[in-house]
C-alpha cells in the first residue's frame, strides 16, 4: 500500500508496477509516479516538448 | 545482449516495451531514468550494446542520442532522425528533397511577412510550432483577421521557438486521417484516426480503427520514414483527391491504441529490430 501525495488516500499498487510508472489515483483522480515499492510521488507536468 | 532503455515516466507504451524485452532470452535490460542521469562527454559510461529511446521530452532525447551514438553505441532511432523528425521545417525538408508528396508549405520569420505567405496560400491555413506534438499549439487559421491576431499574440506571447512561422496548406481530410508505423523497411500497421476535431490526434481524443495497408500506403509510409532516416516511425499521412500526402513523422511513436485494433503486436516488432541492430 501507499500514499496519495495529493489526498493521502490508500493507493494498492499492482505486482508489476514499474518505478516511473504513471498512474492515478481512485480516489481525487491525481496523476501518479511509481517511486518505489510502496512510495508515489506527483506525475511531473508536461512539458513544451514532450510528445512523439 | 545489454539493451539501454532510455526513458523518463513509464508510459503504457513504455511499459509493453518493458515486458516484451524481459520475454526475450538472453538480454539484459538496463533502465537508464533521463531524469537520474548525467553524461561525462569525454568518456563511455555505458557497457550497452543498443539502446531504444522511450522519453518524453524530444530535447532530452536528441542529446542523449547523440552522445551514445558518437560512444559507438546504436540507438534506435538515430539522432538525426530524432533530430530531423523533432522539426516538422527539417521534416518537410526531408520530404520535399525526397520527392515525397508533402502539403504545400511555407516558412518566415516575421508576423508581416507570414501574414504575406498566409494570403498568398489562401484561407484557411494552417500554422504550427515547428517543434511540438500531439497537436498543441497548432493553429487553423480561417480568415485575415484571424491570421493578424494569431501572429500578434505569437510575437508578444510566444517564446524564442514560435518567432519561425511554419505555415502549411490545410487539406479537408473528412473526418479522419492515417497514422501508419514504419519498422526497417516494412510499414507494419495502419491505423484511422477519426474526430469531429480538425486536429485527429488520439491523445487529443480521436478514435482509432484499422486501416488496411495497400502497396500504395505502405510504400508511401516506407519512403516518408526513409527520407527522414529510416527506423522505428510513425508517420501521419493525409488522404487526398491526387493520393496520399505526407504531414510529419514521429520518432517516438505512440501505439497503445492501434495495437488492438490493428491486430499487430508493434511492441514485439519493435523489440525484434532493436535486437536485430543490436547484433550487428
Ligand atoms: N495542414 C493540415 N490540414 C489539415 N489538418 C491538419 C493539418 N496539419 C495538421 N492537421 C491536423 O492536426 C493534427 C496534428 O498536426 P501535426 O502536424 O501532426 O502535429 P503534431 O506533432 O502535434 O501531431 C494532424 O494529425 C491533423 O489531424
Ligand atoms: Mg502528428
Amino acid at each position: 500500500m501507499a500514499e496519495c501525495p495529493v489526498c493521502g488516500a490508500e493507493v494498492s499498487l499492482e505486482g508489476d508496477a514499474e518505478v516511473g510508472e504513471i498512474i492515478a489515483c481512485d480516489d481525487c483522480g491525481s496523476e501518479l509516479e511509481v517511486t518505489g515499492k510502496d512510495s508515489l510521488q506527483e506525475a511531473p507536468q508536461e512539458e513544451e516538448d514532450w510528445g512523439e | 545482449m545489454k539493451v539501454g532503455f532510455l526513458h523518463s515516466i513509464i508510459r503504457k507504451e513504455e511499459k509493453l516495451l518493458l515486458e516484451e524485452f524481459r520475454n526475450r532470452e538472453g538480454i539484459e535490460l538496463i533502465k537508464i531514468d533521463d531524469r537520474q542521469q548525467f553524461f561525462d562527454l569525454h568518456k563511455n559510461d555505458f557497457d550497452i550494446d543498443v539502446i531504444i529511446e522511450r522519453c518524453v521530452n524530444h530535447s532530452r532525447a536528441l542529446h542523449s542520442m547523440k552522445i551514445f551514438s558518437d560512444h559507438g553505441i546504436p540507438t534506435i532511432n538515430n539522432p538525426e532522425v530524432a533530430e530531423t523528425c523533432g522539426s516538422k521545417f527539417l521534416t518537410t525538408q526531408a520530404l520535399i528533397k525526397a520527392g515525397v508528396k508533402t502539403p504545400r508549405c511555407f516558412l518566415a520569420y516575421t508576423p508581416e511577412s507570414a501574414l504575406e505567405a498566409m494570403e498568398h496560400l489562401g484561407y484557411p491555413c494552417v500554422i504550427k510550432p515547428t517543434t511540438g506534438s500531439w497537436g498543441r499549439l497548432i493553429s487553423k487559421v480561417n480568415d485575415r483577421d484571424a491570421a493578424e491576431a494569431i501572429l500578434e499574440h505569437k510575437q508578444i506571447l510566444g517564446s524564442y521557438h514560435h518567432s519561425i512561422f511554419y505555415i502549411q496548406e490545410y487539406l479537408e481530410k473528412k473526418g479522419r486521417d492515417i497514422r501508419s508505423f514504419v519498422v526497417g523497411n516494412d510499414c507494419i500497421a495502419a491505423i484511422y484516426r477519426h474526430s469531429e476535431h480538425w486536429i485527429t490526434n488520439t491523445a487529443r481524443g480521436a478514435t482509432a480503427s484499422n486501416c488496411p495497408v495497400t502497396q500504395e500506403l505502405h510504400d508511401i509510409s516506407v519512403q516518408a520514414a526513409m527520407a527522414c532516416g529510416g527506423g522505428v516511425v510513425a508517420v501521419d499521412v493525409f488522404e487526398t483527391d491526387e493520393g496520399y500526402s505526407i504531414n510529419e513523422v514521429n520518432y517516438t511513436m505512440e501505439f497503445r491504441n492501434s495495437i488492438d485494433v490493428t491486430g499487430v503486436n508493434i511492441p514485439e516488432k519493435i523489440v525484434d529490430f532493436v535486437l536485430k541492430e543490436g547484433r550487428q
